[in-house]
């Protein structure tokens, strides 16, 4: 157990380090910054809808796009300075390494995603329970840099752009299926199958219910499948950097 | 005396290539080893293997007496290592490097910041500790590797070629730094190109070739051992022609080198006395006569390259 909690304070040391040296790559304020918010805008601009409406969208969207910036560049770009066989020439297991890059990506997405949610308070639209959207929060960026850390796994290269080319090809058919635009109820019995594969459906899905009060899955099952995918997405990223930790060395 | 390192039957294949065959070998407490094999010889693939990085496919590994495979991370925690290419944070400063390689070994914080002091002041890069690495040049950044591989006070060090490309006052500075870590009762584990430095500082060498280990002894042992690749070395008032002095008794080769005649033998005294008749028959005038030793560079091209590489 302590060896456990030795392991995770590495993680957060490790964090900490991504924090101060990838925040401020070009790639990550392109795809964690300038993209979300013209996507946002793209999202608000012309539409005649309540701002209500367009909240789970623009929050669901925004949380999505940071989350995931951080995590795809960081294995590559560490693979090409040799910094990542420097890690791992410290008494850290694989997994220390892949938490720490989780947390480093989870923190850059809390930290733009309260954004339009403070905006939102500002302007007067207050959501049914405040801790729960605070709490899904939480967890919908965990899940979300989970995910963007699975996405830095395969293929095993040492070029950024690559994997942030690669994770945007898995990134955008997520936006377009997960009740960004059309909420899942209004989606054809296909539409709302193959959503239901995404976990930043049941993210919106979420939001929608605590400012709209409705929505199509219950509540507690948005939270339990957003806590699934976390898990789920985080052994997968662990299990396959270690699978494929040998081909980035040689 | 107890093993710093123990290595038995380590075997690595890269898809189609085997990288490691079957090597073992054990490093002492206290020593400095050296590990010498020319390019693609499976060095830096066994050093890999004992830091961790990568798994051997069979033979095992115990490294400060823990098993490398089965306790990677006990193991790490007692090594420090300094890689072929320099692998610090460009992005961060000096001292946040060695902080953060500390915290990562769980180094106490006032021992860490007591540790990186002492060593930035010691590799004279305290003043520019603040600075971030890129702005460093090659000799500093090695000096800064070495700095983060004994942040933590490891009890063996792994050095990958660590002075190749280095100016001369950064190489020096380097070696007396590693033989003053070993006088302190550390293990120092040199994989190097440079003969001469294995030479001065270890205190047995290993020379692995094609996966294998070719040899493991003392550097003198060594040398003793190639006495065949001693030679004679004389100068006379003219240029003679080598063919006339090789047909002698025990001589290997003889070949000119210069306006020298390079004798190779094991048998130096008789090919001296040889020389003196040859020199009075011949109406010639000795100017030079020296006897040299096999050099551990000899021995090394004789092991891994075939016996008639060193006399090249």
């Amino acid at each position: 157990m302590s060896s456990l909690t030795e392991q995770f304070n590495r993680s957060l040391v490790i964090a900490k380090k991504n924090i101060k040296i990838y925040y401020s790559k070009g790639p990550v304020i392109i795809f964690g910054l300038v993209f979300p918010l013209f996507l946002a805008l793209a999202y608000v601009i012309g539409r005649n809808i309540p701002l209500k409406e367009v909240l789970p969208g623009l929050i669901g969207m925004t949380t999505f796009f940071t989350a995931t910036s951080v995590g795809p560049s960081i294995v590559p770009w560490e693979t090409r300075s040799k910094t990542l066989e420097r890690l791992l020439c410290c008494p850290v297991a694989v997994w220390t390494i892949m938490v720490g890059d989780m947390l480093s990506s989870f923190i850059f997405g809390l930290m733009i995603s309260v954004i339009p949610l403070v905006l939102t308070l500002t302007l007067g639209v207050e959501p049914l329970s405040f801790v729960a959207l605070f709490f899904g929060l939480i967890i919908a960026n965990l899940c979300f840099a989970a995910l963007s850390v699975l996405l830095s796994a395969y293929p095993p290269t040492d070029v950024p752009a690559t994997s942030m080319m690669l994770s945007s090809l898995v990134k955008f058919p997520l936006v377009f299926i997960s009740g960004v635009f059309i909420p899942v109820e209004q989606l054809p019995q296909w539409g709302a199958i193959i959503a239901s594969i995404s976990p930043l459906t049941y993210f919106t899905d979420m939001v929608r219910q605590l400012f709209l009060n409705k929505g199509f899955y219950p509540l507690a099952l948005d939270f339990l499948a957003i806590i699934a995918f976390t898990g789920a997405f985080a052994f997968v990223a662990i299990k396959l950097h270690e699978k494929t930790l040998a081909k980035r060395l040689s | 005396m107890e093993s710093a390192v123990e290595v038995q039957d380590l075997t690595k294949d890269y898809e189609d290539i085997r990288a490691v065959d079957h090597i073992s070998f054990e490093v002492k407490k206290g020593e400095i080893f050296g590990f010498l094999g020319p390019n693609g010889a499976g060095k830096t693939t066994t050093i890999r293997i004992l830091t961790g990085l990568i798994r051997s496919d069979e033979g095992i590994a115990h490294v400060a007496g823990f098993d490398v495979l089965k306790n990677p991370i006990e193991a790490k925690q007692r090594i420090g290592v300094v890689p072929e290419v320099s692998n610090a944070y460009v992005d961060l400063s000096a001292l946040e490097n060695l902080t953060l390689i500390g915290k990562l070994c769980g180094v106490p914080n006032v021992r860490l910041r007591d540790n990186a002091a002492g060593l930035l002041k010691e590799f004279r890069l305290y003043e520019v500790k603040d600075k971030p690495v890129r702005a460093y040049s090659k000799g500093m950044r090695q000096r800064l590797l070495l700095c983060m591989a004994l942040v933590n006070d490891p009890e063996v060090l792994f050095l990958d070629e660590p002075t190749s490309g280095l100016d001369v006052e950064s190489a020096r500075l380097l070696r007396e730094r590693i033989t003053q870590y070993n006088k302190d009762g550390r293990t120092v584990f040199l994989s190097t190109h440079n003969m001469e430095e294995a030479n001065q500082l270890c205190h047995r060498v290993a020379i692995i070739n094609h996966g294998r280990i070719a040899a493991i002894d003392t550097p003198e042992n060594l040398r003793a051992q190639s006495m065949g690749l001693q030679y004679v070395e004389v100068t006379f008032n003219k240029v003679i022609n080598p063919q006339e002095v090789s047909e002698n008794l025990g001589v290997v080769k003889a070949v000119l080198a210069g306006n020298k005649v390079r004798i190779y033998t094991a048998d130096p005294s008789t090919v001296i006395e040889f020389l003196v008749e040859y020199t009075k028959k011949n109406k010639l005038r000795i100017l030079s006569l020296n006897t040299m030793m096999p050099s551990l560079e000899d021995v090394f091209l004789k092991l891994t390259k075939g016996k008639g590489a060193a006399i090249q």
